[in-house]
């Protein structure tokens, strides 16, 4: 099969679909599930059903992936079948008596949308994302196969089956000047190409969609919305370096987001899109889900390996790096969800395309979970290089209830908090870092004036130590320390001796532990008494005999 | 025996400095070498939550003590008949942890008239032996060495003894402490090398004499 | 990290520990380099002849050109490399580990069996840890002495998994293991089974005598079990007697 091939064939879907002039989207990704989105869907489709001889366009009722305005949901669109979200007419709060009215509005061309539930598609919530990674997202049915290759899904990957060699896919790659998105931003055309040139039998790619972050779903809203994308990605990554065996390492807290990636696998698979020979050429590649069990440290590539060979799940000191030996004991390249979701766009539309997006070094865009206190809670998409105030203020919508902004957490536990005072700082893996965070995942805490920063310190360091895997000295007992500590603080206890011990604990935990989730465990503590010491201190008794 | 300290020696305030050891108070115990007469180091020492074994080792330093008699002067000790800690004394030594509410007032007591507070032994140090009740409630210890184990007319104290802390601390647990001499008990040898550094005027590392347990 | 295989051909390279100029095969680490030499680096998990785990963080040492420390014990030597194992800043950070694993659990020198012979109590005294600034966690841990042989003290147990590797790598039982994470960790016998249960258990003590600290022991080496058995004496006494 050739690049012709795949477009009559989404031809031949498109036209098998084309009965239907105007379609009525359900968000069915997680968040709106939890608000209610299937008995929506349900009366959706009972009174498309029941009217389905009426008079007016012919409307077809479809599940879809998130459309990102979570704290809206259950989220309905409104649109033509080629239509993208901003072209369509969102409505927002759905409730199943809301679908008479929804419907009979969809129908008539000349009618206007639902007032009362509308949500204006050019909103700077929406109007102000660029969407690479979500671009399908909220629009196609993710567990429809010929609704991906109708919308040009598998195009990148036949394209560099049949037209590039494996070093011209690498070579793509890297002009992209795509990073890794799990958080470190390790340039991926070079791990893609150390891997390559690693001479073995036998490779692996792995994919993490072990998020574990409090309050990042990026990846969850990915693999529910648009779960062969990350297939397709991991396809391309596996001809590029030379494998034919990949995992999807997801936790089993993200069940629909297993479901569907089942059901993507299963279908790629049936339509000769995974497997043996897979477009009728010499590459063959299989793709196998395992299910994580819900450890943090699992996300850590070396622990996410021990756990997929059936080990317990902790880290091993590198080098050797998995580019070198990975599962058992082969190279392995280990991308995150939204790396993987990446590369089909870069494929089809050029590496220079994609370095056009973003920043200096980090190109592209970013996908963010935007969470805490804030007017527009959901998953957004911007260009690298956005500004923590456009984000926060502009799509974000601000802070609710009239209060003052204080500050954003990203990173989640290995990141740190940014004050107001640096919220113009374009958002890139170098300007975050500098501020004594990290880019991370992708998840944004928002917080007003009303948050205690010790408090969001000790949280953080709780979720550190109940997730070290306890392997190594400094993180399994220091963080237990620095809890306490942080603990103490926090309800008034603690004298300055204990703080100056916390902040040597710091130290020593960030430059001994084995891993990154102890190396970084200390980030949240130390970027909150960088910006916010004096609430620190405030609460630090006077000593007595001390 | 009981001397009190010239009005020369110096008191900087006591637990302000963060240094293990401050140099003003290792100079201050050094002082009285440096006048004429030399005026002698003056020496406190209580029992709080322990054995009394550093306290046994510190007598068996048998011979040496004569010649320390010459540099040291017991203001206050289990040791000694003199029963009320004067206001202000060179070096303070604790031995035993804070298990109970006058192991703490004694502890404080002691922080506040020593220029010098040594930690000696583990009990002191890490709160050794009588720690390991920590893992348990404080009830359910009382409970069993109190009632569970006793057989004839059981029943718990509490007239004439202070009550109980729920944790027992090491005593840097509760007020700073400016050497650490560990060791169950600490050898006489080590106690003697500590002294004999102070009485010199400078900081003693007992990690090279002593140990946990040792 | 598995034990690296033997090579063939290996090369040797030279480099420098603490300023001394050193050679060393290049599949060697550099704490191997560090003990054939008597250069003194602090180790709790590392033990000549178990696979590499790196979890005591002890070894760290400074290694020129990288902003990182290392453990000595997973980092292969190469040629050139300048290595510092005993800075300020490594004492520090050594101590303070060290007061880390005497605060976790329940260590009490002067009434543990291995009072004199404890990698634990050495370290302490060799780092200069004459007190522990951190409160201890006082958690309570159990003390299995079903084992007719052996007995383990979780109380005393720094998590450093010798035992583990002994008994997988060398004894092929794989009877112990880790169980829990966190501060939860506890190393356990098949199934976390009382040991004197275990179906695996060969008794052949390899795990004692790998055990940095007290936590495993003989059975019969503590005060409280040193009773005396003197019925031997009026049996003797009459049946001489007799004669």
């Amino acid at each position: 099969m050739n690049l012709d091939d795949l477009d009559d064939l989404a031809d031949k879907y498109r036209q098998e679909a084309a009965d239907a002039e105007v379609e009525v989207r359900v968000c069915m990704a997680a968040s709106c599930q939890s608000s209610g989105a299937q008995p929506v869907y349900d009366a959706l489709t009972a009174a498309g059903e029941a009217t389905a001889d009426a008079p007016g366009r012919k409307c077809r009722i479809k599940g879809v992936g998130c459309m990102g305005l979570c704290s809206a949901g259950p989220l309905v669109a409104v649109a033509g079948p080629e239509d993208g979200l901003n072209e369509s007419v969102i409505y927002r709060d759905v409730t199943p008596d809301d679908a008479g009215e929804i419907l009979t509005s969809a129908v008539d061309p000349k009618a206007s949308p639902v007032a009362r539930l509308h949500c204006p598609s050019d909103l700077p919530f929406f109007a102000r994302q660029q969407r690479v990674v979500l671009e399908h997202s909220g629009i196609i049915d993710p567990n429809s196969f010929r609704g991906y290759v109708v919308v040009g899904g598998y195009s990148a990957m036949v394209r560099a089956l049949t037209e590039m060699t494996p070093t011209d896919v690498i070579a793509e790659i890297t002009t992209s000047g795509l990073r890794g998105r799990g958080g470190g931003g390790y340039p991926t055309g070079l791990k893609w190409s150390t891997v390559a040139k690693t001479p073995a039998e036998q490779k692996y790619v792995i994919c993490n969609a072990d998020e574990g972050d409090p309050g990042a779903f990026m990846d969850r809203a990915i693999l529910e919305s648009d779960p062969h994308r990350v297939l397709e990605g991991m396809a391309i990554a596996a001809y590029a370096i030379g494998a034919n065996k990949g995992f999807v390492y997801v936790r089993a807290e993200y069940p629909l987001a297993v479901e569907r990636l089942k059901t993507a696998i299963r279908k790629a698979k049936r339509s000769g899109f995974l497997g043996n020979h897979i477009c009728d050429t010499e590459f063959n590649f299989d793709i196998e889900i395992r299910l994580g069990a819900g450890a943090f440290v699992c996300g850590e590539e070396t622990a996410l390996m021990a756990s997929i060979e059936g080990g317990r799940g902790q880290p091993r000191p590198r080098p050797p790096y998995p580019a070198e030996s990975g599962l058992w004991g082969h190279p392995t390249l280990i991308n995150n969800v939204e790396t993987f979701a990446n590369i089909a766009p870069i494929i089809r539309e050029g590496g220079d395309w994609f370095a056009a997006m973003g920043t200096e070094r980090s190109k592209g865009t970013k996908v963010f979970a935007l969470a805490g206190t804030i007017v527009n809670t959901g998953l957004i998409e911007v260009p690298m290089g956005t500004t923590l105030r456009d984000i926060i203020e502009v799509i974000g919508g601000g802070i609710p209830g009239g209060k003052a902004f204080k500050a954003v957490q990203t990173g989640g536990p290995s990141g740190g908090c940014v004050p107001e005072a640096h919220l113009d700082v374009a958002v890139d893996y170098d300007s975050l870092k500098t501020l004594g965070t990290m880019m991370g995942s992708g998840g944004m805490i928002v917080m007003d004036e009303t948050a205690s920063m010790v408090d969001v310190a000790r949280y953080f360091m709780e979720f550190c130590m109940s997730e070290s895997c306890g392997k190594c000295v400094p993180c399994r007992t220091g963080t237990w320390q620095m809890h306490s500590l942080l603990d103490r603080i926090a309800r008034s206890r603690a004298s300055r001796s204990d703080l100056t011990l916390l902040e040597e604990l710091c130290e020593v935990v960030q430059a001994t532990s084995l891993c990154g989730l102890g190396q970084t465990a200390p980030n949240p503590v130390l970027s909150t008494l960088r910006y916010f010491r004096d609430e620190y201190e405030q609460k630090l008794t006077t000593p007595s005999g001390h | 025996m009981n001397t009190p300290a010239t009005a020369s020696m110096s008191h900087p305030a006591a637990g302000t400095g963060a240094e293990p050891a401050s140099e003003s108070a290792a100079e201050s115990a050094q002082a009285p070498t440096s006048g004429s007469p030399p005026r002698k180091v003056t020496i406190a020492t209580a029992w709080l939550d322990g054995c009394s074994g550093c306290h046994m080792s510190f007598l068996d330093m048998d011979e040496r003590l004569i010649a320390l008699a010459d540099c040291i002067d017991m203001v206050y000790s289990p040791l000694v008949d003199s029963k009320t800690l004067p206001d202000q004394v060179d070096v303070g030594i604790l031995e035993g942890s804070i298990s109970n509410e006058e192991d703490l007032h004694k502890a404080r007591e002691f922080r506040q008239r020593c220029t010098l507070l040594v930690s000696l032994g583990d009990c002191a140090v890490n709160g050794n032996v009588p720690a390991m009740r920590n893992p348990f409630k404080l009830d359910a210890v009382i409970e069993r060495a109190y009632r569970d184990n006793v057989e004839v007319n059981p029943q718990i104290p509490t007239e004439g003894v202070p009550r109980l802390l729920p944790v027992v601390q090491p005593i840097h647990g509760v007020v700073k402490v400016d050497i650490f001499v560990p060791g169950c008990p600490p050898r006489a040898d080590a106690i003697h090398y500590v002294l004999s550094e102070l009485i010199a005027g400078r900081t003693p590392d007992p990690s090279q004499v002593t140990r946990f347990g040792a | 990290m598995p034990l690296p295989a033997p090579q063939a051909n290996v090369r040797v390279v030279t480099l420098k520990i603490d300023g001394l100029d050193l050679s060393a095969r290049e599949d060697e680490t550099l704490i191997e380099v560090c003990r054939e030499n008597k250069i003194p680096i602090p180790s709790l998990c590392w033990m000549e002849g178990l696979s590499i785990v790196g979890a005591c963080r002890l070894c760290m040492v400074e290694v020129s050109g990288s902003n990182r420390l290392v453990a000595a014990c997973s980092t292969r030597v190469a040629e050139g490399m300048e290595v510092q194992t005993n800075t300020e800043q490594l004492q520090r950070y050594r101590r303070t580990l060290v007061e880390l694993l005497f605060a976790e659990r329940n260590h009490v020198c002067s009434v543990c069996v291995s009072n004199g012979h404890c990698e634990l109590q050495w370290l302490a005294q060799t780092c200069g840890v004459d007190h522990v600034r951190m409160p201890y966690r006082n958690a309570g841990y159990e003390v299995d002495s079903s084992h007719e042989m052996f007995r383990v003290d979780h109380n005393r147990c720094v998590l450093c998994t010798r035992c583990v590797r002994v008994c997988d790598e060398i004894e092929g039982a794989h009877t112990w293991d880790v169980m829990g994470r966190g501060s939860d960790c506890k190393v356990i016998t098949d199934l976390a089974r009382p040991w004197g249960d275990s179906s695996t258990c060969t008794s052949c003590g390899k795990c004692v005598q790998v055990c940095p600290t007290g936590a495993l022991v003989k059975q019969g080496t503590s005060v409280g079990e040193m009773v005396k058995d003197q019925q031997f004496l009026p049996i003797l006494a009459r049946r001489r007697h007799l004669r």
